[in-house]
């Protein structure tokens, strides 16, 4: 392998020779899809941890009955902006942030195919989220109608209003810049020998998710235009005195919001994909049944936005149609997970911090898929929408989903980024005091939702307290968990030199460019090492 | 170089356009923010923040152009800025699609069950008595007064024939630039732009005309912001096409673009057909049907 | 605060221990689709379970099973047509089985034909609003005073000690038992939501819109709700509480109602 790496570097020509250029030019400017990278994932530490804060402040909130700190006002703004922060801020740009770093390097190419655009995506964030975060100092406070913005509570927001409306607009167009560079990356990068099917999954899951977002950040951009106009310029979409229907910015909001939710799903998916075959040492099961898993489970995201809208007062067929189609997702979800089951099906299983935040992910997001099913069911969703068992269905997907599946993304590569094993000790301890905590946090939330707490509530009746209480302490513990990887990340540096290959099982073009990864890899396409990296 | 501008995918060493551009942004949307807000200074912020923008637009592009006409960019380039330009105009059609959607859950759903359709007995029973559906409609509640829609026949079908016959002058244009005829591309590349500007005069004049005669406003309840919402997009996605075409053609007249080698002239070729298409979608459902 | 904290969250974990009537589950509630509800919900949770077993049992198995430490050689396959068809068709057959059923509470759920009472709920910003149809009666309902006084943050009332704490309102919802009741739904301002779990219904009360729903519940007793749609600063201060009662002690609340009450309640506000 090390003979076919150096030829990346031989054959580059004299300005592609020198490296990265000093001070803040290097990043501010950047076109290198390895800094930019590295700048997404960053951005989106520092928003999981604002946003966690967030989550603290409601947690504390809710500890026990009774209103413990500020106006109830106050405590909407914090679950308002934790969920924007999280899903906008974290989430995604995660994800992009790994796309940005693993897709070339996965496909052969020699960056992004459109660099100085990648550049725009990312450094549009900063402004997008300055703007969102500066709301918490205005007249009238942060944006409190939720996350979903409907209206016309969304209408009393204070002065907040705008910048809410032009922030999320902000959002939208990095993540549309970022999709399009994705796409293009992907159909026309690829390495000569790289066909659709040879594809890793997580380019795979990526490009469909690419495709999900270039179709639906436009629309949610159409709905909070109408918020604004609604609000500014006196039309009617959302008043019925006018002829419209404040539910109609519902249908809108889901129409992007439910494939948003895939967005934040299908990545993790691939990363997952990527790491369980690694540690069983054996190849991904079925990795075309996956593709097509994928591509249904996309396009079924287009036709079950109303399953968050069971008690608008749809007509009953609306109702039925929703409820059937929301069902079905159940089946392409499942082939991945028994897929990924039977991947490490008489493997040769290994259990590093990757691997173990991969099958903590399979286990609980299945949980997770389990209660998305159950509020499926139309006739049964009525007593669970708007409950605790809305919020624990959610972040068992998000968090012990999503955000794991991050996790072990970073773990997983973070010795190819930096050269060196980071400590394999706290690894897992970050592992499995994430693990108690979430589910700690979360699964008490289950029984407070059957038991009747409504989401979105400052205080309680006293009947809910005990596992409220129970929840607050482990998102505490989740909390503070969270600095163990962020003493992971400090002392990256400090550990054993990785090779290559870095873990024994790995297979793919990443692998075989050094570690860490020059500021510079793929300039010549790699013309035959894709068949040496085919399995067999 | 040129021998390597074939093997190598070109990547661009650092721009600060970007950034530029984020900084403009910032400008624009806190200026606008502020100004919505009632906050006058906004205003002239939100001007600062678009002059910015424009100013990164024209040194990026400055850029872009100097780097293809000095041929480092290979044919894998062009395709990726082709399907580029493929997906954002892609991204502008679901933009649109929302406000199609309003307007057909407006008139199918909305406006119908205001007056008491499907599940909706008791709306109109016990809310708005008295309300038939119709469309066009300001709602039950008559928003700003009486009005008359604006009817299909007259400016809004020379409208539809003046972006027809542009979007067929353009490929005129675009076959005489492969062919090598300049002075056919420039003249039809010419009045496809002029064209389009016609069009837009006559919008406005359509505009002023619903305000002062038809009283036909954005207030007019759910018919007047479908109607200024849906044309007033497309109006400033047909400014915008315009312009594009126009500098295109001063791109021409300065010799620029070959048989083999013009994206931009087809990014905004394809550009000025997407207007087009929107627009018969509107004239179909909102002038016509 | 974390003091008192502790201490009352201890002393509520001994006193739940000890009499255990943790709400772990959905109420079964007062009328037929409620019980519906809960089967169907029941029912669903059951197959999950059963699915999680399998899916469960398999993956821990192989994580004992199949790891490197015990020397195993990795196996080669990569594909089984037949697995992959397998796990995708009985899926869709236990979709199938939970579809039918659910399908059918939805269309009864759905059916608010031959009612025998109708009441108005309109949604404000934060009270409730009831208007009986056929009765000369209208009220408001808002937060009881006890909950009101304890809620604020410095009211130094220990929240244990108020009775229905957030879940008591000064005019409840009074309705006879066994009468098909229908309630039409409308908001005033912003978007509500009206739930009573016994009941198994949530319905929104959206502006501009009537939505409607139905009950018809079969025991006497007292069911406390909430609304369940954000809308704003007091969302978390506006419950919903119905009293059902015998047919004879409802006309007799009715007759109270229609001399002067009525006025009474409805000039509160
Ligand atoms: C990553 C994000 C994510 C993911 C992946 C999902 C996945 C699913 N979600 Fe979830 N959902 C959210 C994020 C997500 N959701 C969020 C954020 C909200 C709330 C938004 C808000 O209101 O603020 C929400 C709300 C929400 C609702 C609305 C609830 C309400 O407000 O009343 C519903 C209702 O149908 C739903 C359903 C589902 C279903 C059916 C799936 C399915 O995709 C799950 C499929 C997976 C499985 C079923 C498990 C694995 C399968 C097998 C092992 C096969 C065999 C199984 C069977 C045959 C049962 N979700
Ligand atoms: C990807 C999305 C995402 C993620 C990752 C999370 C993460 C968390 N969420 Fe949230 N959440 C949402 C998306 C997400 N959430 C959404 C969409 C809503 C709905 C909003 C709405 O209703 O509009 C919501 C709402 C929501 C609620 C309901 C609020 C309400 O209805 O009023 C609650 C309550 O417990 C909650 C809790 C948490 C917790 C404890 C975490 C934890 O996992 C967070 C852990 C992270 C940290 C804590 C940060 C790291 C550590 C530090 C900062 C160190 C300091 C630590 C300490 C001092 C302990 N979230
Ligand atoms: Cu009313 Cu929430
Ligand atoms: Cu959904």
């Amino acid at each position: 392998m090390t003979t076919t790496t150096v030829d990346s570097h031989t054959a580059d020509d004299a300005h592609e020779d020198h490296g990265p250029p000093k001070g803040i030019r290097r990043w501010l400017f950047s076109t290198n899809h390895k800094d930019i990278g590295t700048m997404y994932l960053i951005f989106s530490l520092t928003m999981f941890f604002i946003g966690g804060a967030m989550a603290m402040y409601i947690r504390a909130e809710l500890a026990i009955p009774g209103l413990q700190f500020r106006h109830p006002e106050f405590f909407n703004s914090m679950t308002t902006m934790h969920a924007l922060i999280m899903v906008f801020g974290a989430v995604m740009p995660a994800f992009v942030g790994l796309a940005n770093w693993m897709i070339p390097l996965q496909i052969g190419a020699p960056d992004m195919a459109l660099p100085r655009m990648n550049n725009w995506s990312f450094w549009i964030l900063p402004v997008a989220f300055g703007i969102l975060l500066s709301t918490l100092f205005m007249p009238g406070g942060a944006p409190a109608g939720g996350w979903t913005m409907y209206p016309p509570l969304i209408l009393q927001t204070g002065d907040a209003f705008p910048f809410l409306i032009f922030a999320v607009h902000l959002m939208g167009l990095s993540s549309i810049m970022g999709a399009i560079n994705v796409v293009v990356t992907i159909i026309n990068m690829r390495a000569p020998d790289m066909t659709l099917l040879k594809m890793p999954m997580f380019t795979w899951t990526w490009l469909i998710t690419a495709y999900l977002l270039i179709a639906v950040m436009p629309v949610l951009a159409g709905a909070v235009t109408m918020l604004l106009t609604d609000q500014f310029f006196g039309t009617s979409f959302f008043l019925a005195a006018g002829g419209g229907d404040p539910v109609m910015f519902q249908h809108i909001f889901w129409f992007f919001g439910h494939p948003e939710v895939y967005i934040m799903i299908l990545p993790a998916f691939g990363v997952v994909s990527e790491i369980i075959p690694t540690f069983s040492r054996k190849k991904l099961f079925g990795h075309d049944s996956m593709v097509y898993a994928a591509s249904s489970i996309a396009f079924l995201s287009f036709i079950v936005w109303a399953h968050h809208m069971f008690t608008v007062g749809m007509p009953l067929t609306g109702q039925l149609f929703f409820m059937f189609a929301t069902m079905l997702i159940a089946v392409p979800t499942g082939v991945k997970v028994f897929n990924w089951v039977a991947t490490m099906w008489r493997g040769a299983m290994t259990f590093e911090t990757p691997m173990l935040f991969s099958l903590a992910f399979v286990f609980l997001f299945t949980i997770g898929g389990f209660s998305g099913l159950m509020l499926a069911i139309a006739p049964a969703d009525v007593q669970y929408h708007d409950t605790y068992f809305v919020v624990a269905h959610f972040h068992y997907v998000l968090v012990p989903g999503s955000v794991f599946a991050i996790m072990a993304g970073a773990y997983y590569w973070l010795p190819k980024w930096t050269g060196y094993y980071y400590n394999e000790t706290l690894g897992k301890i970050h592992f499995w005091m994430s693990t108690i905590f979430v589910n700690v946090t979360f699964f008490p939330q289950h029984f407070l939702g059957l038991a009747g707490m409504p989401r979105r509530i400052p205080d309680y009746s006293v009947q809910f307290a005990d596992f409220n209480f129970i929840s607050s302490i482990g998102a505490f513990g989740f909390g503070l968990s969270q600095l163990i990887f962020v003493l992971v990340l400090l002392t990256a540096k400090k550990g054993v030199e990785a090779d290559d290959r870095v873990w024994e099982g790995a297979h793919g073009l990443e692998w075989t460019v050094p570690s860490p990864a020059p500021w510079h890899t793929f300039t010549t396409p790699p013309k035959n090492r894709i068949a040496a990296e085919a399995f067999e | 170089m040129a021998t390597h501008t074939d093997e190598h995918y070109y990547v661009p060493h650092g721009s600060h356009w970007p950034a530029v551009g984020s900084l403009g942004l910032l400008f624009m949307m806190v200026g606008v923010s502020a100004w919505l807000n009632g906050a006058e200074p906004g205003f002239y912020i939100m001007l600062a923040g678009m002059a910015v923008i424009v100013f990164m637009i024209t040194g990026w592009f400055r850029e872009v152009i100097i780097e293809s006409q000095s041929g480092i960019y290979n044919e894998q380039v062009d395709r990726s800025f082709r399907q580029g330009m493929f997906w954002f105009i892609f991204s502008e059609v679901m933009f649109f699609a929302a406000f199609f959607g309003a307007l057909f859950y407006a008139r199918n759903m909305s406006i119908p069950w205001l007056g008491g359709d499907s599940n909706n007995f008791f709306t109109n029973l016990i809310l708005w008595q008295g309300y038939e559906s119709t469309w066009p409609s300001n709602g039950p509640a008559n928003m700003g007064g009486d009005y008359d829609a604006m009817p299909p026949m007259g400016l809004p079908l020379i409208n539809t024939a003046l972006l027809l016959t542009s979007s067929i002058t353009v490929t005129i244009a675009h076959h005489a630039l492969i062919a090598g005829k300049r002075a056919q591309l420039a003249v039809f590349l010419a009045a496809t732009f002029i064209l389009g500007f016609i069009f837009i005069g006559l919008q406005a004049y359509e505009y002023v005309h619903a305000y002062q005669d038809l009283n036909l406003k954005l207030t007019s309840g759910i018919y007047g912001s479908t109607f200024f919402m849906l044309t007033g997009f497309h109006g400033l996605h047909v400014t915008i096409g315009a312009i594009m075409l126009t500098i295109i053609f001063l791109r021409v007249l300065k010799g620029h673009f070959t048989a083999e080698n013009h994206f931009a002239f087809e990014a905004v070729a394809w550009y000025w057909h997407f207007v087009d298409v929107v627009w018969i979608g509107l004239y179909v459902f909102v002038y016509w049907l | 605060m974390i003091r008192k904290a502790f201490l009352s969250v201890l002393g509520l974990l001994a006193a739940g221990a000890a009499n255990a009537d943790w709400a772990l589950n959905m109420p079964k509630g007062v009328t037929e689709l409620s019980k519906e509800t809960y089967d169907l919900h029941m029912m669903v949770f059951w197959w999950c379970v059963a699915i999680g077993i399998v899916v469960f049992g398999v993956m821990i198995y192989s994580l004992f099973a199949h790891r490197k430490s015990k020397g195993v050689e990795p196996a080669k396959f990569s594909h089984s047509t037949f697995a992959e068809v397998t796990w995708t068709a009985i899926p869709c057959v236990i979709l199938l089985i939970m579809a039918v059923p659910a399908a059918e509470t939805m269309i009864k759920a759905e059916d608010s034909r031959n009612s025998d009472i109708s009441i108005v709920i309109t949604g404000y910003q934060w009270k409730w609003h009831y208007r009986y149809q056929d009765e000369d009666i209208a009220f408001y309902s808002t937060l009881a005073r006890p909950s009101l006084e304890a809620r604020l943050p410095d009211s130094g009332v220990d929240v244990f000690s108020v009775e229905n704490y957030l879940l008591e309102v000064d005019n409840p919802v009074v309705v006879p038992k066994g009468a098909k009741v229908r309630l039409l739904l409308t908001s005033n301002d912003v978007i509500h939501s009206w739930w009573v779990p016994e009941l198994a219904i949530k319905k929104d009360a959206v502006p501009g819109i009537v939505n409607e729903t139905w009950f018809q519940a079969e025991e006497v007793g007292t069911y406390r709700g909430q609304c369940t749609e954000l809308c704003g600063k007091d969302h978390g201060y506006m419950p919903v509480v119905v009293e059902v009662v015998e047919p004879d002690a409802y006309q007799a609340w009715v007759d109270t109602r229609q001399d002067g009450d009525t006025k009474f309640a409805s000039a509160q506000q």
